[in-house]
Order: C-alpha cells, then structure tokens, then sequence
C-alpha cells in the first residue's frame, strides 16, 4: 500500500533541512535501494522529461559518488557528487553533496547525513542536510520552487498545444 | 525577504508567539507570558517576527498590541510544499522499488518449494 503525505520536511535550524519519511521495508533492502546505483537509477529525482545519465557509487569511507541528469535535448542539465564520510551499513550514511548547474558548480557544499532509523517493523529514513549558510539553505528551498513551477508551466503549454485550452 | 522569514521561523519561542498570534491580537506581556520570558528578551523576538513582516505591531494609548500577517507565512509554507511535493514524489518511485525487491525476495525464498 502507497502512503501519501507522510513526508515531513523541517527547518530546525538556519542551516538546515530535515527530511523524514516512513517507508514500509527493511532496512537493508532501503539501504539497497539507495545506495546501489542500479537501483538508485529507478527512483531518485526524476524532473519530469529527465533521464539519469550517470549514477557511480563507491559507498565507503573516503569513495566517492556522482550523479549526472540530462534534460529533454540531452545536454547533461545537472549533477551531483561528492564523497562518503561515514558508512555504517544498514544504519547511517555521511556524505558531503556538491550541485552543478549547467556546467557550473555551485559555491561551497552542503553535508547529509542519512539515518535508517527501525519502526514498526519498517524504516523511518531521516535525511539531515546542513548548508554553509543560510543563504544556501533557502536557494535549496526556492529551486524546488522554481523546478515545480517550470514543470507546472510545461503542463500549460502543453496543454495549450494539445488544444484543450483556449 | 523569505530568508528573514525563514530565520523568524527558526526559533521555537517565535513559532510559540506565531501560534498564540493566531487567533487574535496580543499585547507584549500576554506574549512573553506563556515563554516564562522577561520584557526585553520577548520584544527582542518580536523585532524579529516585524522585521520579517511576520507580525504588525499598532500602538493604542500605552500598550503595543501586535497582530499576525498571513502574507509571508504563505509564500514561505508555498517553498516548504513544493519542496516537500518534489521529495515525496521520490519517494513515491522509492517505495515502489521497494514494493518490486520484497516481491522478488519473497520469490526467491519461495522458489524451491514451488519447484
């Protein structure tokens, strides 16, 4: 059964953002599933009309991972890197998280910290995100906002173009 | 001016006047009253609350009375959702991973048995 809704974002500090949300798995098969890049590929932060161009993974102390995203024409739109800094199988992941926009890296970088946390016989995944500033923390929020309105505008369009809407 | 939002909302005593503010206008005392709060360090958190247009302050006679403004709390709870929305929507494919490993895991143990 698909629970909707029960991801909870929160902003306890200036710095960050917490994510949490229950799933109704395992531990280790959530770990699986987000840290083996096979199956990171089926899910993580597909921007509708994305594809996931790139997905390395070294889960260890010090291993590195990169994620790459292509848009509708195939230029590659985004990425994401960074390095591992503590592997507990099965329980908590540390990695620092480095953005690049159309080529161009973003200033400074933010840590997560990925807690797989048991309850009621599922897993509460709790992702800590800390920025190097307050600055960062909010562009992090806004471009969810920009992203979700782009793809609300690319609906309208293509409604428009469907003719649905005139 | 969402930053100064955000930076309002960061605090908990701030969230706490927020909550109290909802329902209807109060003076300082009535504000720092339920935060165990002396004078100076409530209307320091409230300066905070203004300057991020969180709250309104309006003079009658002596006493301060301020009033929340829904305004900025929308737009600042509009980044929070759709934050939220593009999260949720990863993990809706997530969970729906999961879904198809337990399935082949509960397969595989069941497999011989089948044979």
């Amino acid at each position: 059964m698909v629970k909707t809704g029960v991801l909870k974002i929160a902003t306890p500090t200036d710095f960050e953002i917490v994510i949490t949300r229950p799933l109704d798995a395992p531990r280790r098969l959530v770990w699986r599933a987000m840290t083996q890049s096979d199956l990171i590929r089926q899910w993580l932060f597909l921007p509708p009309d994305w594809t996931m161009t790139c997905c390395d993974e070294d889960v260890r102390v010090g291993g590195a991972y990169r994620w790459e995203w292509a848009g509708p024409d195939g230029k590659i739109a985004m990425a994401m890197g960074g390095v591992y800094s503590v592997v507990v199988p099965h329980e908590r992941l540390v990695r620092s998280e480095k953005f690049e926009f159309g080529g161009q890296p973003q200033d400074g970088e933010q840590r997560a910290t990925l807690e797989f946390l048991e309850q009621h016989g599922g897993t509460l995944v709790k992702i800590t995100v800390v920025y190097p500033s307050k600055e960062a923390r909010d562009a992090a929020l806004a471009s969810s906002m920009e992203q979700g309105m782009s793809a609300g505008y690319d609906k309208l369009e293509a409604l428009l173009a469907s003719g649905e809407i005139r | 001016m969402l930053d100064r939002v955000f930076h309002a909302l960061a605090h908990p005593a701030r969230r706490m006047m927020l909550r109290s503010l909802a329902d209807r206008e109060r003076n300082l005392s009535e504000l720092a009253a339920p935060l165990k709060m002396s004078f100076p360090a409530a209307s320091k958190h409230v300066r905070v609350l203004e300057r991020a247009k969180l709250v309104r302050r309006r003079v009658v006679g002596r006493t301060h009375q301020f009033r929340i403004e829904g305004k900025p709390l929308t737009e600042a709870n509009q980044w929070l959702e759709e934050y939220r929305r593009n999260w949720e929507r990863n993990f809706l494919r997530l969970v729906a991973l999961l879904d198809r490993m337990k399935a082949e895991e509960r397969d595989t143990n069941s497999g011989p048995q089948k044979r």
